[in-house]
């Protein structure tokens, strides 16, 4: 009880030095939006720039999980080799007896798939579309979490007869058969005859920025021998047991090939072998940089914003000496100064904040409106700048505060 | 009963850079509850700068400072600022009100800084009783530009007794009034001293010194004189006097 009495005391005092603030801020309207301005530019620029990165960021995410779960890739060549780069998908130095490897020696592995990949011209009755095809084995839809819409997948079985079947993207069914259902005919794969199995459910873009749905799947026994030709493959997606597992699945691949391969100690690799998690850090590396980029720019313009509220706040203690001198006079304590001041500072840097959240916002609902850029203003983003900005009037303000409340009552009164 | 105000020896010297200057040189000088003392002498004759002292603003340099049978002269920066918050209602020469906030704001401004805990109605309450003292209940949401200066000066008053004090500081409070408008808060202050606060002023003007009970009179820092007056003016007397004297003048042809 006693507590609750102490507490709303201490609360109307502190609302009325609140209102106190407010109304010397008040009477000099122009100069109080003038100096919250930085603050107000400061903390704008940090909700929009959060409110772009975490919008990326969010898509970037997305993207990366369309490739699947808990997904290790190993590409033929080296990435990160000196001298001669070989291009990483020009070379192919991936067998299919490798696939066999991974999925037979490693533990934790729950499935394995090729991945071959090329572009041909397909038809179907009279139309006719220009997509990629890609051969895969039957677990390559489990790896990546691609369901069908319509219809059935193939099955290891049709993998060992190379088989002339195949499922068909949304994009491409849209292409080549409007709006019948295409389960049950035949596209026409640079010649050769494939039956659509079924329809997969649409995926959308990919890290790269192409069409995930634009494309055919078929065994990739198929696709090597009756359509591209040659032995080696270029990728090959690894699905592990667990998240946790990814990094020791990585290593163990990367030991297994090298053996396989015979490659001495010391020589490159002429493989590589990336996780997922690896792979949406390049894809995010960049807009990372440009975030720094923009938290520095921010945090000076919150520096310049503070030092303009330090220097009004000086200028306000000097102009207001004989108030303080008055108020010393009837009995204000040094406490009671510093805090009269202290307010005021955190009270135009938090309104500057206020403002700038406001306009912040505003900012990455245009971008996102006329830019068409994808923006998200996560809530702790919002909060943790209005607390800085509070934070900023508390740091700038404390020093000018400090000065008024160190005013000597005889001197102040004195004060023209 | 201790006395409200005792001084022992006080003084106080200034620093100014190669010269010092001494303000007060040894002032004793006892003030009983219930007195009303105007404090004289030329300007530089140490008499503000007593007012300061006494008026716990300032720190005598050397002797004692009894206030209230309590040492002050040891206090620190707070604890002068309670003393000048509970104890003691300051009226300036210039009135020193807070310009932009109107009379009854100002004579809440003391409540804000008690320790003794006012709740909000009681300080409104509290600041419109002092007005009414003062007799401005009516003007109590002006500005002090709205006001004559004889008003802003009781507006002052007001907030000089808002924290119920024991003693009522008055520096120069008739010094920008005109006469008549002096012979009113004069008046206004014999009334609070009928009613047992205890006033000390500080004046150079005789006349006025006169409506109080006992004038001191410094020279140099120290006290030459110090009598009770012998024929002390009534305030409200002198008021009547000079209107009749005024209706005297417009019935004169």
């Amino acid at each position: 009880m006693n507590f609750l009495v102490e507490t709303s005391y201490w609360l109307l005092r502190i609302l009325s030095i609140i209102r106190v603030a407010l109304r010397a801020l008040r009477r000099n309207k122009l100069r109080s939006v003038l100096t919250a301005l930085g603050i107000i530019i400061g903390v704008g620029a940090v909700i929009t720039m959060v409110g772009v990165g975490q919008g990326a960021k969010n898509q970037v995410e997305a993207q990366i999980a369309s490739l699947g779960r808990n997904v290790v890739l190993v590409f033929s060549g080296n990435f990160s080799s000196r001298g001669v780069n070989s291009g990483w998908l020009s070379a192919g130095t991936l067998s299919v007896p490798d696939v066999e490897a991974i999925r037979l020696e490693i533990s934790d592995v729950v499935g394995v798939s090729p991945e071959v990949r090329r572009s041909f011209q397909v038809a179907a009755g009279n139309q006719n579309w220009f997509t990629s095809i890609v051969g895969s084995s039957a677990s390559y839809f489990e790896i990546r979490q691609w369901e069908l819409i319509n219809g059935a997948g193939f099955t290891d079985q049709d993998v060992r007869g190379a088989t002339k079947v195949c499922v068909i993207g949304k994009t491409v069914a849209e292409q080549l058969f409007g709006e019948e259902d295409p389960v049950g005919h035949i596209v026409r794969i640079s010649n050769v005859p494939f039956i659509i199995l079924g329809v997969l459910a649409p995926k959308g873009l990919s890290i790269m920025g192409t069409d995930q749905d634009d494309v055919i799947i078929m065994p990739y026994t198929s696709a090597m021998k009756r359509l591209m030709g040659g032995t080696m493959l270029r990728t090959v997606l690894v699905q592990t047991d667990s998240f946790e597992d990814l990094n020791t699945v990585r290593e163990q691949i990367n030991d297994l090939l090298r053996q396989r391969h015979r490659i001495a100690e010391g020589k490159d690799d002429d493989f590589t072998v990336r996780t997922q998690e690896e792979i949406a850090q390049m894809a995010t590396a960049t807009s990372r940089i440009m975030s720094l980029l923009l938290a520095a720019i921010a945090a000076v313009s919150l520096i310049v914003g503070g030092i303009g509220i330090m220097n009004i706040m000086l200028v306000s203690v000097t102009e207001r000496t004989r108030e303080i001198g008055i108020r010393m006079a009837v009995g204000a304590r040094s406490r009671d100064i510093l805090l009269q001041f202290l307010v005021e500072a955190v009270t135009l840097s938090s309104l500057g904040g206020l403002i700038g959240i406001g306009l912040g916002l505003g900012t990455a609902e245009l971008l996102s409106k006329v830019a068409g850029w994808p923006t998200l203003v996560p809530m702790t983003a919002v909060v943790v700048s209005f607390v800085f900005s509070a934070a900023i009037g508390i740091f700038f303000g404390f020093y000018p505060a400090r000065k008024a409340a160190r005013l000597d009552p005889i001197e102040a009164l004195r004060f023209e | 009963m201790s006395a409200v105000i005792h001084l022992d020896a006080v003084h106080k010297t200034y620093h100014t850079g190669e010269v010092e200057v001494h303000a007060v040189c040894g002032v004793s000088l006892n003030i009983e509850r219930g007195e009303f003392v105007a404090i004289m002498g030329a300007s530089g004759s140490g008499k503000s700068t007593l007012m300061n002292i006494i008026a716990c603003l300032d720190r005598a340099t050397g002797g004692r400072y009894l206030f209230d049978g309590a040492d002050v002269s040891m206090l620190d920066r707070n604890q002068l600022a309670d003393i000048r918050n509970e104890k003691i209602g300051f009226v300036f020469q210039s009135f020193n009100l807070l310009s932009r906030t109107n009379a009854l704001e100002n004579v809440e401004l003391p409540m804000l800084y008690t320790h003794r805990r006012v709740p909000s109605e009681q300080i409104r309450e509290r600041a419109l009783q002092a007005l009414d003292t003062v007799g401005l209940a009516d003007r109590a949401g002006h500005h002090p530009s709205q006001l004559s200066g004889g008003q802003q000066q009781r507006v002052a008053i007001a907030r000089a007794l808002v924290n119920k004090p024991s003693l009522l500081l008055a520096d120069e409070p008739t010094g920008n009034l005109d006469s008549r408008t002096s012979v009113e808060v004069m008046g206004l202050l014999q009334r609070l001293n009928e009613q047992g606060i205890t006033i000390v002023m500080v004046t150079h003007e005789l006349d006025i010194a006169a409506y109080t009970k006992r004038n001191v009179v410094m020279r140099d820092g120290q006290i030459v004189h110090d009598d009770p007056v012998a024929n002390c003016l009534n305030a409200e007397t002198e008021l009547r006097r000079r209107k009749q004297a005024d209706q005297t003048v417009k019935l004169a042809p």
